[in-house]
């Protein structure tokens, strides 16, 4: 079922020397889970929500991304419709500059958004509109920032989308002024706030004593990012998709910053003592402040979570996501619900990562980067998994072949992060687990038969 | 020649002269992009995988969206073509996919359309599907067919009926008549095509349906994960298509020249056209072209079930009469829909859809004439953003459409009757029933109870005889 070219992208730990191939182009006819360089930066900079976003070319890249994830506000909501120059054949035969100059002006005076963000896609890349120069253009007249983001879909994967997001934030930072930052102050990178959990986090964070500047993206403000440089510390969640921030951050502006999780108790509660530290020469009390935080968390968790360790143990769990930093994460956390990871996987896992995965997995897990629909299919069935956690393309792979789902991805609408994330974490698990509508699927139905 | 239900007045384009601003932009909009319905056309055909020639992004991005609606797997391989490929052209990557897609899937048949960038790079297609078939002479390989879904020239309505005129064109042979039926039923749902072909059965005629999703994105739970979910109409009967007794196409907004168009062209079957048969009159020239067809009159459980509408439209009339009601969707659905509202005395006051094929406006007046005060407001090529504009000044009572109106019907509070494609936030939008006289009673008691039920969260009292 394997394809021969994609043989060295799999590994079954145990097996042989730890080696994987990552970071490749897809592979043409394998159906893999992955999208494209616009997809990379569309889900990076779309919950910044004072925001134009637009984007450049045919309808439907702009149709299919219309408001699919959770990404909250608490105040503006412009991020969640879809604009477009939606190019007709004319402007691909004659260039599309003229009318993506014309939507801009149209809607930035219909919406008087404090940025816009010109999205190209793979077409544009093609018919070779100057989007720079557009932008500067109106940018020039309408007074706000107008930028570019150079996301054709097929100049790489979605990594390279990441970093196309990320260059196009850094044109905002340091434009803002930073009078009055808190000396104890972070920005949050790489937290999409789906379902609200940035406001968990920065829940913490203020118990701790720690003033967030800028939510890089969820819950994101444009002016919050212009004196984003203003913070102390930048505190990355998510290997990919705001790592290139963070180190432009740290060139430019030299700010130090702190990679995160906030998936699992574990790595939450590391994530706050890393920042805690990382202050404690200026607030020596931090430390303390944070132990007692993560006490009252736990003294409310803990109990419940016996209770589903208890009827947990031994289930086994399969997680192909697409950034293979929260895999970590995930292993972790099934591993405190008593339960087996026996397979892992991402679409965008560097070498790095695949390395760090290996190492905190058990023997025999099967590690596999850039999947597609029918290994996932087999991997599901060879370990006899009894929960997968995915995103929306996942699930139909799981409940075909009766097995529990946990969406982990960007469509969910559950908290998952925090400590109280933990909870939902463990109670969606229960419940796809241990639902009594396996018995009735038919590969499990014949199981019990004998 | 063609027969048609439809006198050319139906036919001939009438475009309204309401002036509008136009807008350079699109925002929120209310349709998707071509190669998406070729895409749901190949799912239809047995043991066919849908192919895009383009980058990586916009199959997976499609796989998702018909997804989210069917909860059903849905591969869809792609070239994945990156950088190098759109400068030098995407030839030895289609080929290397179609390798690797026959390889591991078996398919009976690869379906592959275009996308933008392969359009606008100007890879040619067929001549590298011809080449494909001579450098592996000697070998099976499966059926393919090519359908060019270029998106900024047309809509998934467009895509889709370009991918099922494609598989008649390519497929289609001469030959001994095989006495069967084409039906070719536009988008609709499994739940409609399950009902269509037990109308078919029922009326005794065989059937060869483009396309098939019953059961390929409505399927069973497995004992093991199919590469290719079972169901769907075979290669082998496609290919009578050009041999069978006549074709019985829907849609009264069809874009070009349909499939029926082309059997009967090359291959003299007769063409029926008919529009959606959603609502009773819909349904009834539907009900009559099958009794011709067979030479048979509705059974007796079918003529019951009309009965039944008949008698709900009677006991319900009251809630519904008056109501206004905004509907869009694709264009052949509007039309539907708009004749199944005016006939139980819902007034569509505005009929809006992303698509232009010039054909909607007189399409909903043809099917509305006689029954409505006023002829509805029409929209082509609108989005929510300009749908919403008007609507809000005709100040309607209900929407009908599909899921992407439910930010209207929160922003105004009035309750969204789900219809058509895609149905993402609510759960069984592939097992939603609206053709046939079956299809029209469970759409006809869905509005009814939903308009109830704003009256009783309404009322002060809490009744509990409605
Ligand atoms: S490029 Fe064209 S085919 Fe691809 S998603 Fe965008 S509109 Fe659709
Ligand atoms: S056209 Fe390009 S940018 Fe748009 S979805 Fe497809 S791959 Fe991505």
């Amino acid at each position: 079922m394997i394809l021969e070219a994609r043989k060295d992208q799999v590994h079954r730990k145990g097996d042989e020397a730890f080696a994987l191939a990552c970071n490749k182009d897809s592979l043409a006819g394998a159906v893999s889970q992955r999208a494209c360089v616009f997809c990379g930066s569309r889900v990076v900079l779309y919950p910044i929500a004072d925001a134009l976003h637009l984007v450049h070319g045919p309808v439907g890249c702009a149709a299919y991304t219309w408001d699919i994830r959770g990404a909250l506000s608490s105040g503006p909501e412009l991020h969640r419709l879809s604009f477009s120059t939606d190019l007709q054949e004319v402007d691909v035969i004659f260039g599309g500059e003229g009318k993506l100059e014309a939507a801009l002006r149209e809607l930035i005076d219909r919406h008087a958004p404090k940025a816009a963000f010109v999205y190209s896609t793979c077409i544009v890349g093609i018919i070779g509109d100057d989007l720079e120069a557009v932008c500067k253009r109106v940018e020039a007249e309408k007074g706000i920032p107008v930028i570019p983001v150079q996301s054709e879909g097929f100049k790489g994967n979605k990594r390279a989308g990441y970093n196309a997001a990320c260059s196009a934030m850094m044109r905002l930072v340091g434009t803002g002024d930073t009078a009055g930052i808190s000396p104890l102050s972070v920005n949050i990178l790489g937290d999409f706030n789906l379902a609200g959990e940035i406001w968990i986090i920065r829940g913490y964070f203020e118990r701790m004593g720690v003033e967030v500047v800028a939510n890089v993206t969820g819950d994101g403000r444009v002016d919050d990012l212009r004196r984003a440089h203003g913070a102390a510390l930048n505190v990355v969640q998510c290997s990919g998709s705001t790592m290139d921030l963070a180190r432009m951050m740290q060139e430019k502006y030299g700010t130090p910053f702190l990679r995160v999780s906030y998936f699992g108790v574990e790595d939450m509660a590391e994530s706050l003592y890393d920042v805690a530290r990382f202050f404690a020469d200026r607030d020596p009390g931090m430390l303390d402040r944070t132990r007692e935080l993560v006490r009252e968390e736990l003294a409310v968790l803990y109990p419940k979570l016996q209770e589903y360790r208890k009827a947990l143990t031994g289930k086994r769990a399969a997680i192909y996501v697409g950034g293979a930093f929260k895999a970590f994460s995930l292993v972790k956390a099934f591993r405190l619900l008593g339960m087996d990871v026996v397979m892992v996987g991402s679409q965008t896992g560097t070498a790095e990562d695949y390395r760090e995965l290996y190492e905190i997995t058990d023997e025999g897990t099967i590690i596999v980067d850039d999947a597609n629909p029918l290994e996932l299919a087999e991997f599901v069935r060879e370990k006899d998994v009894d929960i997968l956690v995915g995103g929306v393309k996942e699930r139909p792979i799981a409940h075909k072949l009766g097995v529990g789902f946990c969406d982990h991805n960007h469509e969910r609408k559950e908290a998952l992060e925090g400590f109280v994330g933990m909870l939902n974490f463990a109670d969606e698990a229960y419940r796809t687990v241990m639902s009594p509508v396996w018995r009735f699927v038919p590969r499990r139905a014949e199981a019990s038969h004998g | 020649m063609a027969e048609t239900d439809q006198s050319p007045a139906d036919r001939s384009p009438i475009t309204d002269h309401r002036s509008r601003i136009s807008y350079v932009s699109t925002t929120n909009a209310c349709k998707l992009c071509k190669p998406l319905g070729a895409c749901l056309v190949f799912r239809g055909i047995e043991g066919a995988i849908p192919y895009l020639h383009g980058s990586q992004g916009c199959a997976t991005y499609m796989r998702r969206y018909i997804i989210s609606h069917f909860r059903e797997p849905m591969d869809i391989a792609s070239s994945s073509l990156g950088e190098k490929q759109a400068v030098y052209g995407g030839g030895p990557s289609l080929k290397q996919g179609l390798r690797n897609v026959i390889a591991k899937y078996r398919p009976a048949l690869i379906g592959v359309a275009t996308t933008c960038l392969t359009e606008t790079i100007g890879d040619d297609v067929p001549g590298i599907l011809a080449e494909f078939r001579e450098e592996a002479a000697g070998e099976t390989l499966p059926a393919l067919v090519r359908v060019s879904t270029p998106s900024y020239s047309g809509t998934h309505a467009e895509g889709f009926h370009a991918a099922v005129r494609a598989v008649a064109e390519q497929l289609g042979e001469a030959g001994e008549p095989t006495g069967a039926v084409n039906l070719f039923p536009g988008s609709v749902s499994p739940a409609d095509l399950r009902h269509l072909k037990e109308l078919l059965r029922d009326f005794g005629l065989d059937g060869v349906i483009l396309p098939d999703l019953s059961e390929t994105l409505d399927g069973p739970a497995l004992q093991d994960y199919e590469e290719l979910p079972r169901g769907g109409t075979p290669v082998a009967r496609l290919r009578g298509m050009g041999r069978s007794r006549a074709t019985l196409e829907f849609g009264r907004a069809l874009p070009g020249t349909t499939a029926g168009a082309v059997l009967a062209r090359r291959f003299g079957v007769p063409l029926r056209s008919l529009g959606l048969p959603v609502g009773l009159r819909e349904s009834d020239r539907f009900f009559r072209a099958l009794e011709e067809l067979s030479g048979r009159a509705t059974p007796r459980e079918h003529a019951l079930e009309r009965g039944r509408l008949v008698d709900a439209y009677v006991d319900g009339h009251k809630v519904v009469s008056g109501v206004q009601a905004v509907v869009y969707g694709e264009e052949d659905l509007v039309v539907g829909l708009a004749a199944f509202l005016a006939e139980i005395g819902v007034r569509p006051v505005l009929c809006a859809s992303g698509g232009r094929s010039g054909r909607l406006a007189g399409a909903v007046q043809a099917v509305t004439e006689g029954l409505l005060p006023e002829p509805p407001a029409v929209r082509e090529g609108a989005d929510f953003y300009e749908l919403a504009e008007e609507a809000e000044a005709l100040g309607p009572q209900l929407l009908v459409g599909n899921s992407k109106g439910y930010h209207l019907a929160r922003r105004w509070q009035i309750p969204l009757v789900r219809v058509g494609f895609p149905i993402h936030d609510r759960f069984g939008g592939q097992r939603l029933l609206h053709l046939g006289y079956r299809g029209a009673q469970s759409l006809y008691d869905r509005i009814v109870n939903a308009l109830l039920e704003v009256k009783q969260e309404g009322s002060a009292v809490g009744y509990g005889y409605l």
